[in-house]
């Protein structure tokens, strides 16, 4: 029992649960980024991995409470752990404390966190539930047309492109600080920890920031894509129809 | 020699206890003709004789062995714990560091778990609460084995002494942005975890010791490492991710040893 | 009187064995119901307070500082010796009893010395035990090394940190029985007089020094281990805070002193740069190992950039004098050596009053021999340490060293079980005058309070409570109440003078510290103690008169506590004259001028002064009275030493 509650109670168990639930968001993010890097393939092969996705509920499914926890035990924990410390110096310096060696990014996390927690809800507004039609007409199967349509709109665009800058910044400091968190620590991986750990973070925040980019520039989502898309579906409801029709 | 002196535009913190809401003083005309071979505390000296002689009431600070080992001194200077100037403590400080007519601000080391006492004067028994948690081996004066029938591997007694060298300042408190002890905290704990000694009581140490570091109201550590480059003595926040280990192997395990 | 010291006798080695069999002991249902006072927790407090704790004593700790980690052991840097042998190299506790005795120039108690011997070999195992990292080899046992010219390698160390390492450590153990409630723990208390009825210590007063409050507190025993009085010279090598105080007041309610003209300066400290000085920073020996000794041999040369004087103009003057070994000559006779070239008007470095104070270290020729890496390798640490208190790199500009005050043989009288003249008053490490006679070997003053505080006083003490019993008097006896007015009179007196006063305390200190180094410092002559005795008296007039404290005693007030400790040295700076004129002999760190073989060395008078001088207290302004404790050599046979 006392080995729980140092893990739920305590400053260090609190963020360990904070850098593990990181670490499976931050696994997560690089998987979607994966994914989300097929809409260079082409709109078949983003749609039917998609689709892949949607036909496999056991996997969509563990994935979604898997995040909604990891989400919901990330904030909890990271937002007692703020509140304490803003407690543990009640009077602040009166001329203010010079900072040394901490980054922009570790000094904003309380920001670049809350914020990129009310983007996840837009995000998923957007694209998943209850899917917000933005910018052209939603469909749900149709998530390349969706994706795209979506960021043809500029300030769509502009929204994705912050938060996943924000989620650079997010991820800047928070791989590293998960490793050091959970002790994952020896001195001769350290520089190469970083490195990875930077590395990832430039990774997935490039990639996210590219793909809107890509639509509004027209590197991807040209009608001619778009159509095939659309085709895609409009042939499945024809034969979808068709079948129907014959089981009556 | 007799001519390298500077003026320094002094402000220090002046607070008369700990309900007292405390505020700067200007104590420039106080702080003239300073000798840069003077240290930071003995600048602190000759201005407290000076306001001595104009009747006012000396600048109480905390000062013992002035050679940065006993850890006894402490200031926030500009802004940064121990000033500017790396793996130096407040009394090691000299004031060749500083430039003629620099602008000085002192305030005493500032966190909830350290309050002020008077001026730059503050409280930090906290520290020993915390190793009275469980900072020690639990041995019997006299029951000791022979000194060399516990060998210990070169590399961790070294290690291990680096961790040792804290001296328990209290200027990694003051730098980090979250005022947590985390720093003092994983050295305590990495010294005596790390020899053979310290096995048997290893994770009952680790839990009573974070317990009683949380209880004393310090914050929890984000990983700013501002407290590494305030550190007078250089110690590592690669104790703290060693720490952190033992807190999940701690918190995993029940008191005999088996995963719970 | 001639003083007993209830030494045990027979065969050396067997003394403490039998004295300890012979010991009452304290039934262990009965330890709760005694309760005892530790003041101070160096090595010598922490390890008693702690041990007492285990063994099921109630134990008050007291210390000034703001944590029991912080006391002035923590500075020792060098090491701690112990007879292990671990080095094969001949060693042995008869090596080390030995070597102390003489080093103290023969004039310590063979039967403590002896103990002490034995025991050290105790403290390493605890020490270990309880987690010192001390250095290892790399086949994981314990590194030793050789200090303070010592034949053998038996000194245990932690890199530069040694004192620190086993202040932690006693910490710890002392930090485990505070959790455990065995152990109250005062911070930021000042012990300021013993509570003393029918002549046995009943507890002791303190003041508070964040409220001011005057506190009683009474107990079975008293133990006082609250350090050496060096801060008499006022700059020395120790903290800040040492102080006679708790020492002096018990020297006045009974305590004999013992010795206190025996203090030893350290040759290597960095020199003072100007009036505003607080302290002196001691640098390790070792550096004498590769640096030479030298001032300019024209005192026109004494400003000027030393790199610009002509290798043919400068005095080697150790290297000179004592040609067999030159820079590596015991602390004492490089001391002396070095403050005459000073008082010569051949000191180098800034001006302070009217002298220069400070002699060349310098590097330049092993830079040359072994590169300056090396030299780095071996010293770079102090060098660094140098550089950041005077800004010169010694690889550049040789370094400029002065003797400084570093420790003090003399203390409170005990005899063979550390209890002093008082009844139950213990003291225990450097506060005593125990063990070390008339110099200090490096690395046994550790050695010494750690034997104190672990292995000797948890047996006396409990001999004398069993012995004697319980002192029915509380913290509301009339004695601890009368005990608590005086002390409080004597604030109110000091607070009284001081609201009309000018001098800050300092500047009387600073004064007292210039008078002292002046005519009872590292070289004594009849005419200058004359002459001391004469002035201090003067000196101690003006601070009753002049001395200047701002605020009230109920509040915290450094000055107040500076003042404090200032009318004790006062005091205790004409005794250590008295002292100092009356052994009219050379011995060790004592050094009087007039006694000097033909060679400069020390001349030894074994027929009229192999003995302990102990000073009784008579009255404020009366002449104080020295008794003697005879001591007997059987197993070291006395004889001169020679550097030469
Ligand atoms: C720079 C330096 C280096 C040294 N290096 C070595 C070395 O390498 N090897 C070696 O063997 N020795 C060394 N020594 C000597 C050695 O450190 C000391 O002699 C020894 O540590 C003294 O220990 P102690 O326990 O007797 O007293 P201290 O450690 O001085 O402790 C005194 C205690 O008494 C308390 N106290 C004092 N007065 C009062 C009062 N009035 N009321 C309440 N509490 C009081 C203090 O708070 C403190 O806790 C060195 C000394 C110096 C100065
Ligand atoms: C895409 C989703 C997210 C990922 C990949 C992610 C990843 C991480 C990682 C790896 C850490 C470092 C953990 C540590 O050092 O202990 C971290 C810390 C943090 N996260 Fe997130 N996070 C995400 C979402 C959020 C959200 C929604 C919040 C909102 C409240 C948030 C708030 C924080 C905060 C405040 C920290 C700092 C904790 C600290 O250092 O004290 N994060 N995150
Ligand atoms: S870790 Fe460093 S800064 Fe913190 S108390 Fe120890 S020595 Fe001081
Ligand atoms: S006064 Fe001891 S560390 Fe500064």
């Amino acid at each position: 029992m006392q080995a729980v509650l140092t893990l739920t109670r305590s400053t260090v168990g609190q963020k360990v649960v904070v850098a593990v639930t990181g670490v499976i968001l931050f696994g997560f993010v690089i998987g979607h980024l994966a994914g989300n890097l097929l809409l260079f393939v082409g709109p078949e092969a983003f749609n039917a991995y998609a689709a892949g996705i949607k036909g496999n509920p056991p996997l969509l499914w563990g994935t979604r409470v898997t995040l909604l926890v990891s989400v919901v035990l990330h904030v909890t924990f990271t937002m007692q752990l703020a509140r304490r410390n803003a407690t543990a110096r009640a009077r602040g310096y009166q001329k203010p404390r010079k900072d040394q060696i901490t980054t922009y990014a570790a000094r904003t996390m309380i920001l670049s966190g809350p914020l990129l927690f009310a983007y996840i809800l837009f995000h998923i507004a957007h694209f998943t539930a209850p899917g917000l039609d933005l910018g052209g007409t939603f469909h749900p199967e149709n998530v390349y047309a969706n994706v795209v349509n979506g960021f043809r709109t500029w300030w769509v665009s502009a929204i994705y492109i912050f938060a996943n800058f924000l989620l650079g910044l997010h991820l800047f400091h928070g791989g590293w600080s998960a490793a050091q968190s959970i002790g994952a620590q020896s001195p001769k991986y350290d520089a190469l920890k970083k490195q990875v750990a930077v590395g990832l973070a430039v990774f997935v925040s490039a990639g996210n920031i590219f793909i809107p980019i890509a639509v509004l520039t027209q590197l991807i989502g040209s009608a001619d894509q778009l159509a095939r898309a659309q085709a895609a579906f409009e042939t499945e409801a024809v034969t979808e129809a068709a079948t129907g029709a014959e089981e009556e | 020699m007799s001519d390298d002196t500077i003026d320094l535009r002094l402000h220090v913190w002046r607070q008369r206890g700990p309900g007292d809401e405390g505020r700067f003083a200007d104590y420039s005309k106080y702080a003239k003709r300073i000798s840069t071979h003077a240290s930071f505390l003995e600048m602190l000296d000759v201005v407290n004789e000076r306001l001595a002689a104009d009747g006012e009431r000396p600048i109480a600070f905390d000062h013992d062995c002035r050679e940065g080992i006993c850890g006894m001194c402490g200031a926030v200077i500009n802004g940064v714990p121990h000033g500017h100037r790396t793996l130096t403590t407040t009394c090691q400080l000299h004031m060749r560091e500083f430039q003629n007519g620099a602008e000085v601000f002192v305030e005493p080391f500032r966190a909830t778990a350290f309050p002020v006492i008077e001026d730059l004067m503050v409280d930090r028994s906290s520290f020993d609460t915390i190793v009275q948690a469980g900072g020690y081996v639990s041995v019997r004066t006299g029951a000791a084995p022979d000194a060399n029938e516990i060998p210990v591997p070169k590399q961790i007694a070294d290690r291990a002494m680096d961790a040792a060298a804290c001296i328990g300042c209290g200027a990694c408190v003051a730098a980090c942005p979250n005022a947590s002890a985390s720093l003092f905290l994983s050295a305590k704990l990495a010294h005596l975890n790390l020899l053979p000694q310290g096995q048997p009581e290893r994770y009952r140490r680790t839990r009573a010791m974070l317990a009683a570091h949380d209880d004393a109201g310090f914050g929890g550590c984000t990983n700013h490492r501002e407290c590494e480059a305030a550190c007078p003595k250089g110690i590592s926040t690669d104790f703290i991710a060693r720490m952190n280990r033992d807190v999940i192997v701690a918190s995993l395990t029940d008191k005999d040893g088996n995963l719970i | 009187m001639e003083l007993d010291a209830r030494c045990p006798t027979g065969d050396i080695e067997k003394r403490w064995d039998r004295h300890r069999f012979e010991l009452k002991l304290v039934n262990p249902a009965n330890k709760r119901k005694f309760e005892v006072i530790v003041v101070g927790t160096g090595l010598a407090g922490a390890a008693a307070a702690a041990t007492l704790g285990e063994l099921g004593y109630k134990v008050k700790a007291f210390c000034y500082q703001d944590s029991p980690r912080r006391a002035h052991s923590i500075a020792a840097q060098g090491g701690i010796n112990a007879a292990k042998n671990y080095q094969n190299d001949g060693d042995s506790v008869f090596r080390l009893f030995y070597d102390t005795v003489k080093g103290g120039d023969f004039r310590a108690r063979e039967s403590n010395v002896y103990r002490l011997a034995q025991v050290s070999v105790n403290i390493i195992d605890q020490a270990v035990a309880q987690g010192v990292p001390f250095a290892r080899e790399y086949g994981g046992l314990l590194d030793n090394r050789s200090f303070g010219g010592a034949q053998v390698s038996r000194t245990f160390y932690a890199r530069g940190q040694t004192g620190q390492q086993l202040l932690l450590g006693a910490y710890s153990a002392l930090s485990r029985m505070i959790a455990a409630g065995k152990v109250d723990m005062y911070n930021r208390h000042e012990m300021l007089d013993v509570i003393v009825d029918d002549g046995r210590a009943r507890g002791i007063v303190t003041r508070d020094l964040v409220s001011g409050k005057i506190e009683a507190w009474t107990a079975d025993a008293v133990c006082l281990c609250t350090g050496g009085y060096g801060n008499v010279f006022f700059l020395s090598t120790n903290a800040m805070g040492c102080n006679v105080t708790a020492s002096w007041r018990a020297h006045k309610r009974g305590a004999l002193f013992a010795n206190p003209c025996y203090t030893q300066i350290h040759p290597t400290c960095i020199p003072p740069a100007g009036e505003y000085q607080s302290k002196l920073t001691l640098m390790s020996e070792s550096l004498r190992n590769d640096g030479r000794v030298w001032v300019p041999k024209s005192a026109s040369d004494s400003g000027k950039d030393p790199r610009s004087v002509p290798e043919k103009e400068r005095d080697y003057f150790l290297e000179r004098m004592y040609p067999a070994f030159g820079n590596l000559v015991p602390r004492d006779i490089a001391s002396r050596a070095a403050k005459r070239m000073c008082d010569d008007g051949l000191g180098v470095g800034p001006m302070v009053g009217d002298k220069r104070l400070g002699v060349y270290l310098d590097f330049a020729d092993a830079i040359k021999r072994d590169g300056k890496k090396i030299i780095l390798e071996k010293y770079g640490n102090l060098f660094e340490m140098y550089q950041r208190i005077t800004g010169d790199d010694p690889c550049e500009v040789p370094m400029r060293i002065y003797p400084a005050s570093h420790y003090t043989m003399g203390g409170l009288w005990v005899d063979y079980d550390l209890m002093s003249t008082i009844d139950g008053l213990f003291v225990l490490g450097e506060a005593n005058f125990s063990d070390h006679g008339a110099n200090r070997l490096g690395a046994s003053a550790l050695m010494q309070g750690l034997a104190d505080g672990y292995f000797v006083i948890p047996y006396t003490l409990g001999h004398y409570l069993a012995t004697k019993g319980k002192n029915p008097l509380g913290a509301d006896s009339t004695v601890a109440k009368s005990a608590v007015k005086e002390v409080e009179k004597g604030i109110a007196k000091l607070i009284d003078i001081g609201q009309k006063g000018s001098t800050h305390p300092d500047e009387i200190h600073r004064q007292l510290g210039t008078l002292m180094y002046d005519k009872c410092g590292m070289g004594r002559n009849a005419k200058g103690l004359k002459e001391g005795l004469a002035l201090i008296p003067e000196l101690r007039e003006r601070f009753w008169k002049d001395v200047q404290i701002l605020g009230s005693g109920g509040e915290l007030n450094t000055m107040l506590e500076k003042a404090g400790r200032i009318a004790d040295f006062l005091e205790l700076a004409e005794l250590m004259c008295h002292d100092a004129l009356t052994r009219d002999e050379s011995c060790g760190a004592h050094f009087r001028e007039e006694h000097v073989q033909e060679d400069g060395e020390a001349r030894r008078d074994d027929e009229n002064f192999a003995h302990v001088a102990a000073w009784e207290h008579t009255g404020d302004h009366a002449a104080p009275k020295r008794h003697v404790e005879k001591l007997d050599f059987e197993y070291v046979k006395l004889s001169q030493r020679s550097y030469k």
